[in-house]
């Protein structure tokens, strides 16, 4: 266990150095950085200074290494837009994304799994099958489609839910959560619906396909000829050999919910890391681009690992087959 | 044979509606089986023995149903019971064996787990007790450092060690019926032995009635007291063991004889059965073997026979019966 988790982690590091040397490359070699951060009026002597302050005369290698090592300690520059530090710009919209996104995930497992789970028991009869038709549709539908509705039906016409923002926060810490405020809970609602839509019809559809594979195996069949109860053959014995793709698509899906709720995002005016970027984009503020890149990349590379560890922990045969 | 038998078949069928028609996998089937006794069911693969098996749990695949006749368990019909009681017969009252030990447990639960669930299921104790049945069950089912054992998951059992692993759980419950559906088909030779040698062991000891399911007529031969022959979902022979090996009194049987191999016995070449089963939707009128059969004759082919007295017990052949008196 120990050899696969150091394995395992070796392998992220590897990947996450391999993603800082594009961040680094584009943050090098997209435009000068030096025409990018000056005014026309400054002389040579000033841009010279401040290439060689920024050190930008050093030889690729050692800007990387530098690069690497500020990156390790959150360090990834000075925003060009507004003179901020990019570390805590982005700890400032972090949280935000972060809370939406967990709570969309919570939602689509806890909805979509059940889901899965009946319409692969009961499946031919008409609810069943409703379910699936559905499901079709909130695979279909783009989220901003179903975030500029939803915005239509609670907050225009029915009126019980803010349209846009993040409500009330409070701080602890750096970390600022909605959690706490009866104004954030409800801000955060039709974005994490929103945001869980498509989620929740992707496992519901994952969930339905393994079950029906799982309920044909053998072991189903012997579990039921030595009277282990129906409900219990399906939510006990054949669930959890189901779950293994469930956790690798949902940890998988938040690294793309995080870099993709972007959308949701500008239609709630959600102030996360999405609009964040979406700004900077607009500014060509590479130093917040580069910075996004990593982390985003390091989410989701945190995750795969912590999904390889998981399978460990569902699937007694990983333990030992490769530790 | 005047005692209750702990299974009673009577006319069994079962259908399987389709979008080609209606097969029928079993045609009027009947059979007993005496407490203690060890019934082996042999015939080629479709002849309906797995169905048999399949049809008294209940666990038909839809739409696969039982379509008429009785299932009768110690003089009780259970063929009509809804599920939820059905629930509560098997693994009590009726063990189930499959052929594949490597897929019949679930892979993610400790094998001890999957005891301690069926011993409750069936008995209600606490979970410690439970436990120590557990490794009673795997000791008497001959795996060694049970205690130890006991919290291994499947893959770190080898295919036999796995194969006990699962009649210590079809046996958990002292059921007293154990269907045995091909229980040796999956394993190595060397184990085949073993574990049918266990098998009837535990059924003798316990008293417990035994339907074992096989193609092996090799394992019949050294395991069962009767034997059932079935081809294309009906019966066409049943008799005591040795009768049915000696004295088979149906075309079918002799030609399933005549295909194992002994040990000793020089023959040039081992006898075969020209010609296939035929498909389950498509079974000739008269008696079903009559395209592959050596000595059929005209009635063959239009009347169907049934089960009638004959030299090894009961057979369903025409010529059964005049075969028998030519012998006497």
């Amino acid at each position: 266990m120990i050899v696969f988790l150091v394995k395992r982690l070796a392998n992220a590091a590897l990947v996450m150095l391999a993603v800082a040397l594009m961040a680094f490359l584009i943050f090098r070699f997209v435009g000068d950085p030096v025409q990018l951060m000056v005014n026309e009026q400054t002389t040579q002597a000033e841009k010279d200074a401040l290439r060689e302050g920024l050190g930008l005369n050093d030889p690729v290698a050692v800007q990387f290494l530098r690069f690497v090592g500020n990156a390790v300690q959150g360090d990834f520059g000075v925003s060009y837009r507004n003179q901020q530090e990019v570390m805590s710009l982005i700890a400032e919209r972090l949280p935000a994304t972060i809370e939406l996104v967990l709570l969309a995930t919570i939602i689509s497992l806890v909805v979509g799994v059940p889901l899965g789970v009946i319409t692969a028991i009961h499946r031919g009869t008409w609810y069943s099958e409703g379910l699936q038709f559905l499901s079709i549709i909130g695979v279909s539908l783009p989220s901003f489609v179903i975030g500029i509705l939803l915005i239509l039906v609670f907050s225009v016409m029915l009126n019980v839910s803010p349209a846009f923002g993040r409500g009330e926060v409070v701080s602890i810490g750096w970390w600022t959560t909605g959690l706490l405020t009866p104004s954030g809970r409800a801000a955060l609602i039709l974005p994490s619906v929103a945001l869980s839509l498509y989620q929740i019809t992707l496992v519901m559809r994952l969930v339905r396909a393994e079950m029906m594979e799982v309920l044909r195996s053998d072991f189903i069949k012997f579990a039921r000829a030595r009277g282990v109860p129906r409900w219990r053959v399906y939510y006990v014995h054949a669930l959890r050999n189901c779950l293994m793709p469930v956790v690798t698509m949902t940890a998988m899906n938040i690294g793309s919910l995080i870099a993709f709720a972007l959308i949701t995002e500008t239609v709630f005016q959600w102030p996360g890391m999405g609009m964040l970027f979406i700004q900077a984009v607009t500014f060509v503020d590479i130093p917040v681009m580069a910075a996004y890149l990593c982390i985003v990349s390091f989410i989701f590379v945190a995750l795969n690992t912590l999904v390889d560890i998981t399978y460990a922990l569902i699937d007694p045969r990983l333990r030992t087959a490769r530790g | 044979m005047t005692a209750q038998p702990t299974l009673e078949i009577r006319n069994l069928s079962v259908k399987f509606p389709g979008r080609h028609g209606t097969v029928t996998a079993l045609d009027d089937v009947s059979l007993t089986i005496q407490p203690g006794e060890i019934l082996g069911v042999v015939g080629e693969s479709g002849a309906g023995k797995s169905m048999t098996g399949l049809a008294v749990l209940r666990l038909l695949e839809p739409p696969g149903h039982i379509s008429g006749g009785e299932v009768l368990l110690n003089g009780h019909r259970i063929d009509n019971l809804p599920e939820h009681e059905m629930e509560k017969i098997r693994g009590r009252e009726i063990g189930a064996i499959f052929q594949d030990p490597l897929t019949s447990l679930n892979p993610l639960f400790s094998v001890g787990r999957q005891l301690v669930e069926t011993i409750r299921l069936h008995s209600p104790m606490s979970k410690a007790a439970a436990r120590l049945r557990a490794v009673e069950l795997l000791a008497e089912v001959g795996i060694p450092a049970p205690a130890e054992r006991v919290d291994h998951f499947p893959h770190q059992f080898s295919g036999g060690m796995r194969q006990r692993v699962v009649i210590a759980l079809a046996l958990a419950a002292r059921p007293k019926l154990v269907i045995a559906d091909e229980p040796t088909t999956a394993l190595d030779v060397s184990i085949q032995a073993q574990i049918t040698a266990l098998l009837r062991r535990l059924c003798k000891d316990n008293g417990t009635a035994v339907m074992l399911v096989t193609h092996d007529m090799g394992v019949i031969a050294e395991t069962a007291d009767r034997v059932a022959v079935m081809y294309a979902g009906r019966l066409v022979e049943i008799g005591p063991v040795a009768d049915v090996v000696a004295r088979p009194s149906h075309p079918y049987t002799r030609g399933l004889m005549g295909s194992i191999p002994t040990l000793g016995a020089r023959v040039p070449r081992l006898q075969q059965i020209d010609g296939a089963m035929p498909r389950l939707d498509a079974i000739p009128p008269g008696c079903a073997f009559n395209p592959r059969c050596p000595l059929v004759h005209d009635r063959c082919r239009s009347e169907r026979p049934n089960l009638r007295a004959a030299a090894s017990g009961l057979a369903a052949c025409w010529l059964a019966a005049a075969s028998e008196e030519k012998a006497a």
